[in-house]
């Protein structure tokens, strides 16, 4: 789950990690506000969105006194901010974080992740601020710092110190650096992240160390022990509204471009449901895994959600009925056509358990659809269905 | 032979009073698996059917002899029932449980670090030795006996692979879905080299996504250590970067851990790569000239 930079900033406060003097902004009536609070001057007007890139995009401005702070966040807000992870079609900028300006010595990179192929969680920090890590890992690799946790006893105090001192901190400033490097790490954990990025973290030319941005992920899988703080701070403004609907129902949707819609049970199955719609030379319209249950009520919520993607141009249903028998499932497919109005052209394949019951049940319940036996048999189908 | 499991296993379960546990262990015993305790904290002394239950997994095994654990418990517990039977000496640990937060799996996995003990899963299946032992929520009947191993991150994916290899005839030795999160007790590695030493596995099949460098570092091991033809698959081909295909661990993450440089590792390794996920049986048909 992600959340916007100046939550990530509230979060990062609270756990004692400094962070520039911001103010967000919700409507344009609430700028001079935030910038008179700022004490006027040089700020920074930064739109809030779920994506990197914001910078170049031309999301963050720097600018003096009120008239421009306005004049820029008035650019700023509302438009369709288009950076390398938002696609083509940007992204609607409905909040902003306005900031005071400081003069920076120095950037650097600071970022925890979950190795998986240690099995830890790791601190990569560099003296490369400002830049794509990716792109620092690709071509200067030896300019990244790499200290792993042990995830039993946490950051030691140590390790800190030796990253502090590994990207170039001298005198005073050593210990704030590996103080905020011991908090950022206990917020990492306490907070279930996924990932905690400051980049860039910077040296002030007044010699304090603070979190210029901040990317903060939680592990989804944590919600139960955060539900009350998490649930505010998601935004769902920032989610594709098909995707958000799906997961009231317990059903897991993804969007994509193509044209075929596709319900499957099971995420690996879901998966290769879509790469052979693609073999058979079309493009899936969606990832949907309808989970173990498949029954009546499911499968119509799904067809629901599929068909309210007006690219769909046909849907096919791929279940592996294991424990769940298949003649069940036909029976719960037929009901779910008598509750949502098919449109398109309809291929069912259900294979396992009492699969042949099942094709028959299909076959002469009287409704529109093509039965498939075997993946390719039915990925060929549904491509011929509307091509 | 097989591996991990077979007819002899004494198979406990831990969370053998909830639904998903009851209703599992059940078909377990329907399938002929030697289940021969049940743990629920607060329910020892009685019984699951025929099924002793315990309160703690110690008790189990010094009651019962269990020597495998099958984990139904709910995410905010299954991080402890795992630990907890890694401290009863148990020697392997099948954990079908999804939705384990992953700082509670680094913290499970540096605990076993050292003991003797095996994990499979969390978010899989489970494992099965057909007509022997099945330990996990795979539908039974789909499985012949035979000499296929099958290691996969996926569920139903993995079904879909067994009724092809049993539709042609082709029987399996064992059967494991390794599950879909980031971290997990077992990788492909681990178990390749458990089925390059049974005498009765002739060739494997397995099948990865995206996400991670597993697959990759399959590859590397196959390529070094493997005699018996690998047959392979890698779901999530047509996936968006930066999406959760499902399972937790599947993610291409920074432009890392795509179907394509996935297959180049494999192929490059002499696996047998399937593109199409329709392939999968009768590509291992080929690989074993028949």
């Amino acid at each position: 789950m992600k959340i916007h930079e100046y939550q990530a900033k509230a979060l990062l406060q609270e756990a004692g990690v400094q962070v520039p003097r911001g103010v967000p902004v919700f409507d344009l009536s609430q700028v001079e506000a935030a910038v008179n609070e700022l004490g006027g001057g040089t700020v920074v007007v930064k739109a809030q969105i779920h994506a990197g890139g914001r910078g170049k995009g031309g999301g963050v401005k720097v600018v003096n006194g009120l008239a421009e702070a306005e004049k820029v966040a008035g650019e700023i807000f509302g438009m369709q901010l288009v950076t390398h992870q938002t696609g083509p079609e940007g992204k609607k900028v409905k909040r902003l974080l306005i900031e005071e300006g400081m003069t920076i010595k120095k950037e650097y990179y600071f970022g925890i992740v979950v190795d998986r192929a240690s099995e830890c969680p790791v601190i990569m920090a560099s003296t490369e601020g400002g830049m794509e890590i990716e792109k620092v890992a690709a071509e200067t690799p030896e300019k990244i710092i790499k200290e792993f946790i042990d995830p039993a006893l946490g950051l030691r105090p140590f390790q800190a110190t030796k990253i502090a001192y590994g990207l170039g901190f001298e005198g005073k400033v050593v210990r704030q650096a590996s103080t905020l490097f011991m908090n950022l790490y206990k917020l990492f954990e306490a907070q279930d992240c996924a990932m905690v990025e400051i980049n860039p973290l910077v040296e002030t030319a007044d010699g304090r160390v603070l979190a210029l941005d901040a990317k903060i992920n939680f592990d989804e899988n944590a919600l139960y022990r955060h539900k009350e703080s998490w649930t505010g701070l998601r935004d769902l403004d920032e989610e594709e509204p098909l995707e958000v609907e799906a997961s009231k129902f317990g059903l897991n949707y993804i969007k994509l471009d193509g044209e075929v819609g596709c319900m499957v049970n099971g995420a690996g199955l879901a998966m290769a449901t879509m790469d052979i719609i693609k073999l058979a030379g079309a493009e899936p319209a969606n990832f949907l895994d309808v989970g173990g249950a498949a029954n009546a009520e499911s499968v119509a919520n799904a067809f629901r959600i599929i068909l309210s993607d007006p690219n769909v141009k046909a849907v096919l249903v791929n279940i592996f009925g294991g424990i769940v028998r298949c003649d069940r499932i036909a029976s719960g497919i037929i009901e779910a056509t008598k509750m949502v109005d098919v449109t398109v052209p309809l291929v069912v394949r259900l294979e396992g358990t009492n699969a042949e019951e099942a094709s028959k049940i299909l076959a002469e319940s009287g409704i529109d659809m093509i039965v498939a036996r075997g993946l390719a048999d039915a990925a060929t189908k549904v491509v011929a269905s509307f091509k | 032979m097989s591996i991990l499991v077979n007819k002899d296993s004494k198979i406990v379960v831990q969370g053998i009073t909830g639904n998903e546990g009851m209703f599992h262990a059940r078909q377990c015993i329907a399938y002929g698996t030697k289940v021969v305790a049940g743990v629920t904290p607060g329910k020892g002394g009685s019984k699951m059917d025929e099924v002793p239950v315990f309160n703690t997994v110690d008790e189990a095994v010094k009651a019962t002899g269990a020597n495998v654990s099958l984990i139904f418990v709910p995410p905010p517990f299954a991080a402890d029932a795992i630990m907890e039977a890694t401290d009863a000496g148990i020697a392997l640990v099948v954990c079908i449980t999804e939705g384990i937060p992953t700082l509670d799996m680094l913290k499970v996995k540096a605990f076993m670090k050292g003991k003797k003990t095996r994990m499979i899963g969390p978010n899989c299946p489970g494992i099965i030795t057909p007509d022997q032992a099945k330990v996990g929520i795979m539908p039974g009947f789909i499985h012949k006996a035979g000499t296929i191993g099958v290691i996969s991150r996926s569920g139903t994916l993995t079904y879909e692979a067994v009724a092809q290899l049993t539709e042609r005839g082709l029987g399996q030795s064992t059967c494991i879905g390794i599950g879909g999160d980031p971290i997990i007790g077992s990788q492909f590695i681990d178990l390749l080299a458990l089925f390059e030493a049974d005498p009765d596995t002739e060739a494997v099949v397995m099948i990865g996504e995206i996400g991670g460098s597993a697959e990759e570092q399959a590859a590397q091991f196959v390529a070094d250590h493997m005699s018996k033809p690998v047959i392979g698959f890698i779901a999530g081909q047509t996936a968006p970067p930066g999406r959760r295909m499902g399972h937790a661990g599947a993610i291409i993450a920074g432009g890392k851990g795509t179907a394509d440089e996935k297959m180049a590792a494999m192929r490059k390794a002499g696996i047998h790569v399937v593109k199409s996920p329709a392939d999968i049986g009768e590509t291992v048909v080929k690989a074993l000239g028949r």
